[in-house]
């Protein structure tokens, strides 16, 4: 047992290096907070009820679901969208509120949300997860 | 009241004969009905080549398809993508079944498409099942799932499938269409026959951007549709009717 020292020293030495990037953060303080997401720009996308108004639709902002679903769950939405669209012809999507969407993401949370890189890249980078969705779809420019 | 062995043994033995011969009971009900009425809608197109032909050189239908559904444009002919073409009579057609009616069409340019078969082909070989035929008759094809093995592509006996070789982003204006999708490499696609705008309850484009009217679109199941009527009243030929495709696209002559 002559090496103890030695052995006590590297062991110290070893924990104190994997332990490096909590203490670097908690020295540095550094805010593991959520990013800050865009405000969607407008609220006009779902379709009119019968003697609704425009001028209602726009004053009152609403989204497909919950913030607090579609935060954790939007892309299993957007999954089920895209499977009832493609595979089974069926575009018309009611919201939690009673409110009638089309089941698009260019259409419609493209409308509200069309800052890609302030609003899905900032918490895609955040959450490192690397979505292909738009690969295909286009997000550049949005005709309501 | 007591079951002794020999009553006990023999009532499993024909209980268990009972439960075997349960399957073979059900094909005394008489075959099961697979085939469901016509309902709804079929959808078919018409092509009416003299009025095609009328406008020598035309291609809106081609352009208006191309641009609004985001299809690459490449000049390589090995890997180009199309969706609707113009193909010469004797390629498009060429099991000249009808010789002498259709010799006013050898040698002309015809738009051709995919002819979205009442027995698709295609559909039979994919492996992803990522081409299906719609209730409706649209095959239809889900550039999500397709895997790029182009199995559809060597069945399909009229060309109508383009294999994305590269990022076809890099093939098209600055800005693509932002109402449809592109696809991405290593994606098999095709017409449609418009099934977004036909949701809308609009005719597909080509149908629109004629402007002789070649093109006419309709329900087949509709006894009293356009497309019908033209059928009933003109002689119509399909592309390579001996293979029992079926095509949706008729050419009227």
């Amino acid at each position: 047992m002559r090496d103890r020292s030695f052995i006590v020293a590297g062991l110290v030495l070893f924990l104190g290096l994997v332990t490096f990037p909590v203490w670097y953060n908690v020295a540095a303080r550094t805010d593991p907070g959520a990013p800050a997401l865009a405000r969607p720009s407008a609220a006009g996308v779902r379709l009119l009820r019968r003697g609704e108004s425009a001028r209602l639709l726009a004053s009152e902002p609403s989204c497909v679901a919950p913030r607090e679903y579609m935060r954790a769950s939007h892309m299993r939405l957007l999954t089920e969208w895209r499977e009832d669209v493609v595979r089974r012809a069926n575009r018309s999507y009611v919201a939690y509120d009673g409110h009638r969407y089309e089941k698009s993401f260019t259409g419609t949370c493209l409308t509200c949300h069309g800052d890609k890189a302030q609003f899905c890249d900032r918490c895609h980078t955040y959450a490192g997860v690397s979505p292909t969705c738009m690969d295909c779809h286009v997000t550049a420019v949005v005709t309501p | 009241m007591s079951i002794d062995r020999r009553h006990f043994l023999g009532l499993a033995g024909l209980s268990a004969l009972a439960f075997a011969a349960r399957p073979s009971l059900d094909g005394l009900e008489g075959p099961a009905s697979d085939e469901r009425a016509p309902a709804g809608t079929r959808w078919a197109m018409i092509v009416d080549p003299k009025k095609c032909l009328a406008l020598d050189g035309c291609t809106r239908c081609i352009a208006a398809c191309h641009t609004a559904h985001n299809v690459p444009l490449i000049g390589e002919r090995r890997h180009e993508v199309k969706w609707i073409w113009k193909e010469r009579f004797e390629r498009a057609f060429p099991s000249d079944e009808n010789a002498y009616t259709e010799e006013a069409l050898k040698g002309k340019l015809l738009p051709v498409l995919c002819n979205h078969c009442e027995n698709p082909p295609c559909v039979r070989v994919c492996p992803a099942k990522a081409t299906w035929k719609r209730e409706d008759g649209i095959v239809m094809t889900d550039w999500h799932r397709c895997i790029g093995c182009r199995y559809c592509m060597g069945a399909c006996p009229y060309g109508s499938r383009s294999f994305n070789w590269d990022d076809p982003r890099g093939h098209m204006g600055a800005t693509p269409a932002s109402d449809y999708p592109t696809r991405t490499k290593g994606v098999v696609e095709k017409c449609t026959f418009c099934e977004e705008r036909l949701a809308k309850r609009q005719r597909p484009l080509c149908v629109e951007a004629c402007p002789e009217a070649a093109l006419v679109f309709g329900d087949l199941n509709d006894p009293k549709s356009q497309v019908r009527d033209l059928l009933r009243t003109r002689h119509s030929i399909r592309r390579r009717p001996e293979l029992g495709t079926q095509p949706a696209v008729y050419y009227v002559i």
